[in-house]
């Protein structure tokens, strides 16, 4: 018995998504590349669309909507703290950063924003900042695969591995944790897991060192993507970029310090920005250098927190992560936007409630990825394909935010 | 808590240019104060934001549509940055929902190019002017505006059941 | 019954089989999937390609292309924009060929199953499906089980009619 009920035609493919250049269209010498939904490529299913003159790209049309999982819709009919797992399936490699978003915007509504205990905010920045590691890790060494250096990527995996059974341990999965609930936690961390954590930072401390002298320093990768889809700064600011894009062009910008939510005021650390060092300001080599270095900087937050975890704040037995998790969720009739910087760029959301129920008249994702790829037409006019490819991994795009 | 709202200074410099015609409206709530604006006068407004020293909103943060279907009323708020001054401002325009049009200010912002183009694919807004307006997530033959609230699915897409 | 490398090689130096199950072997033991990650499913995918869960000690190794294939690994959910795609390269996979659906996405719509108005409930309404793995995202282990499920279908397979088969499964069937 077949289950089967789809119907070929052969126009539902033009039909359902048309292409933007017609062949009639075209002049002599210029031809039409489609890198399709599924191509190793491109980190998702993304349709590019390329107008070739020779090796020479003139313009490229983004197709998108292929991974378009109607998040707002369900936002809309489910109760806001039930909308979390939907939440962590956006961006889904950077799981923690999307829920701490979403859950501060919802307690800034609630008003419960500054109440909460302070080693529930340490935990939220701790798993927040692993997670950053995480997803920079996958950026880095698809990246690298991008360019043809497959050593690289399985070193960064079998480091992600570590990262990932540490947060399996934490919150119960791999990938998709539901771990932060609106107003506190799931559940406190484990006993023996600060210890566990802080035996990871000083594995991982030398592994960053190598990392430096095996992707960014090298003369291959250097040539592959230096002045490669240079991304002028007033560009990016006017195309909304965020995150390591704009600050590979140059500009010290990250909402953790802009905005200051949760307990990052205390915490310490850099903010590395693109300086043109092996080509010019803004260019692949620099996004990338940015991811890089914000590693580093993430393990610092981490010391940082663990410190604080085993001092200050240390378990005790009547510690309870859902003390503040609210029994009943009615918050007034109000609109908010609330922004923070998620591994990609600027996460944002906007609710509004109406004052009736739990469920909101409307959530909206701004997602970083789907407006830092609205400058890749941009920045790869006048380049080759190969350097289209070197382009579109340096902007790190996942495809879950970028549909919805 | 937010350190960027000054909007008394801003509220005064748009009185100043603009007078009480195009500004309808402004909601001075403590989280999240707006000011609400005519669709015709949007442009100047945002050009004047965009432009001015003293404004200088240089970064398109957020662009929503929302359906209120009880007040027959599509609503879009634009979320204004100024990244040097360290400021921000919410815009507000509210249409009604049959003949929804409004400017469009991707010459302004290109960030506005595919926010606008993803209002017009969910909700139905037709921005004037706009450079390229095509369905951007949805597949181009799909029926309907799916954010709308008295949206309904169709029984079928290419043969396959939509509902589970 | 021992499969072939396990039965004895020192009596002779002839090994005898069966033609189904050398061919049956051959397949199996050489599985080639389409790379074809969609959503999340795809990265716990390439996990299990990477290191720590590495699938290439099973013989898989993922090819670009659908044309050079064995199986295809429908990971992550299903849109309708995705659904025409998805069929255009089922029909460019030449036969033998086979379908895991990995994650509750592509098995019955997953989470999406009530709201997603974009989300196909289900990749076998598109095409025909092998093996299922539940999970959201299943865990690398979970989709190596998958795999050698489908190895044990595989196993299973026969050049011969299906009259004849239906024979042999009685008689074999009348002894338990």
């Amino acid at each position: 018995m077949s289950t089967v009920q789809y119907q070929y035609r052969p126009e539902n493919l033009v039909e359902s998504e048309q292409n933007f250049f017609k062949e009639e269209d075209l002049k002599p010498g210029e031809m039409v590349l489609n890198i399709g939904p599924q191509h190793p490529s491109t980190h998702g299913v993304l349709r590019l669309e390329v107008l070739l003159e020779g090796e020479i790209v003139k313009d490229c049309i983004p197709h998108l909507g292929y991974l378009h999982r109607c998040f707002e819709k369900h936002g809309e009919s489910l109760p806001v703290n039930q909308n979390i797992p939907f939440v962590d399936r956006l961006d889904y490699l950077a799981s923690m950063n999307s829920e701490h978003a979403y859950v501060m915007g919802v307690e800034r509504m609630l008003g419960i924003e500054g109440q909460l205990d302070k080693r529930v905010e340490y935990i939220r920045v701790l798993v927040a900042e692993l997670n950053r590691l995480a997803s920079h890790f996958i950026a880095i060494g698809t990246y690298a695969v991008d360019m043809g250096a497959f050593t690289p990527f399985l070193w960064l995996i079998r480091d992600r591995e570590h990262i990932l059974r540490l947060l399996e341990w934490v919150s119960g999965a791999r990938m998709l944790y539901n771990y932060l609930w609106v107003g506190g936690l799931y559940y406190d961390l484990p006993v023996g897991f600060e210890e566990q954590c802080q035996e990871f930072v000083k594995y991982l401390k030398p592994k960053l060192k190598e990392l430096q002298q095996m992707v960014v320093e090298n003369k291959i990768f250097v040539q592959r993507t230096a002045n490669v889809g240079v991304l002028p700064r007033d560009l990016a600011i006017n195309f909304g970029c965020s995150g390591p894009v704009l600050r590979g062009s140059g500009l010290r910008y990250d909402l953790r310090r802009v905005e200051g939510y949760s307990v990052y005021p205390d915490l310490d650390f850099d903010i590395p920005i693109g300086e043109g060092l092996m080509g010019t300001v803004g260019d692949s080599w620099d996004r990338n250098y940015v991811r890089v270095k914000e590693c580093d900087e993430s393990l610092k937050i981490i010391e940082q927190c663990l410190v604080q975890l085993t001092g200050d704040h240390k378990r005790t037995r009547d510690f309870d992560p859902r003390a503040k998790v609210p029994k009943r969720l009615v918050p007034k009739a109000q609109e908010l936007y609330f922004r923070a910087e998620n591994p990609k760029g600027e996460l944002g959301f906007y609710f509004k409630m109406n004052g009736k129920s739990d469920i909101p008249e409307r959530i909206k994702c701004r997602a970083c990825s789907f407006v830092n790829l609205s400058v890749l037409p941009e920045i790869v006019k006048g380049g080759m394909v190969a350097d289209l490819i070197a382009a579109l991994g340096s902007i790190d795009i996942v495809l879950g935010e970028v549909d919805r | 808590m937010p350190k960027e709202r000054n909007m008394f200074k801003l509220k005064d410099i748009l009185f100043a240019q603009f007078g009480e015609k195009v500004i309808i409206n402004i909601d001075e709530s403590e989280n999240y104060p707006f000011v609400e604006v005519d669709s015709k006068n949007l442009l100047e407004v945002c050009s004047f934001l965009f432009k001015d020293d003293r404004c200088y909103f240089d970064y398109l943060s957020c662009l929503t549509g929302c359906d209120l279907l009880s007040e027959n009323k599509i609503e879009l708020i634009y979320d204004l940055v100024s990244i040097g001054l360290e400021q921000k401002i919410t815009l507000k325009v509210i249409l009604n929902r049959d003949s929804s049009e409004v400017p469009s200010i991707s010459s302004i912002w290109r960030t506005a190019d595919w926010h606008e183009r993803e209002i017009f694919d969910l909700l139905g807004v037709d921005f004037i002017n706009h450079p390229d307006l095509r369905r951007i997530l949805l597949p181009t033959n799909w029926e309907g505006y799916p954010l709308r609230k008295d949206y309904k699915d169709a029984e079928r897409y290419h043969g396959v059941k939509i509902a589970y | 019954m021992k499969s072939l490398l396990d039965q004895n090689f020192e009596k002779g130096g002839v090994v005898i089989s069966k033609v189904d199950d050398l061919i049956n072997w051959a397949r199996l033991s050489s599985m080639w999937p389409v790379s074809f990650g969609l959503a999340c499913c795809a990265i716990e995918m390439m996990s299990a390609y990477a290191t720590s869960y590495d699938m290439d000690r099973f013989g898989v190794t993922p090819r670009s292309s659908p044309r050079q294939s064995d199986v295809m690994l429908v990971a992550g959910t299903v849109t309708f924009k995705m659904a025409d795609r998805i069929r255009r390269l089922y029909a460019q996979m030449s036969e033998p060929r086979y379908v895991i659906s990995m994650g509750s996405c592509s098995n019955t719509g997953g989470p999406y199953w009530q709201h997603g108005y974009h989300v196909v409930k289900g990749v076998d309404r598109i095409i025909p499906v092998d093996v299922y793995v539940p999970g959201c995202p299943p865990r690398p282990e979970a989709l190596i089980g998958g795999f050698l499920k489908l190895q044990e279908k595989i196993r299973n397979e026969s050049l011969m009619a299906p009259s004849a088969i239906e024979r042999i499964n009685a008689e074999r069937t009348k002894h338990v």
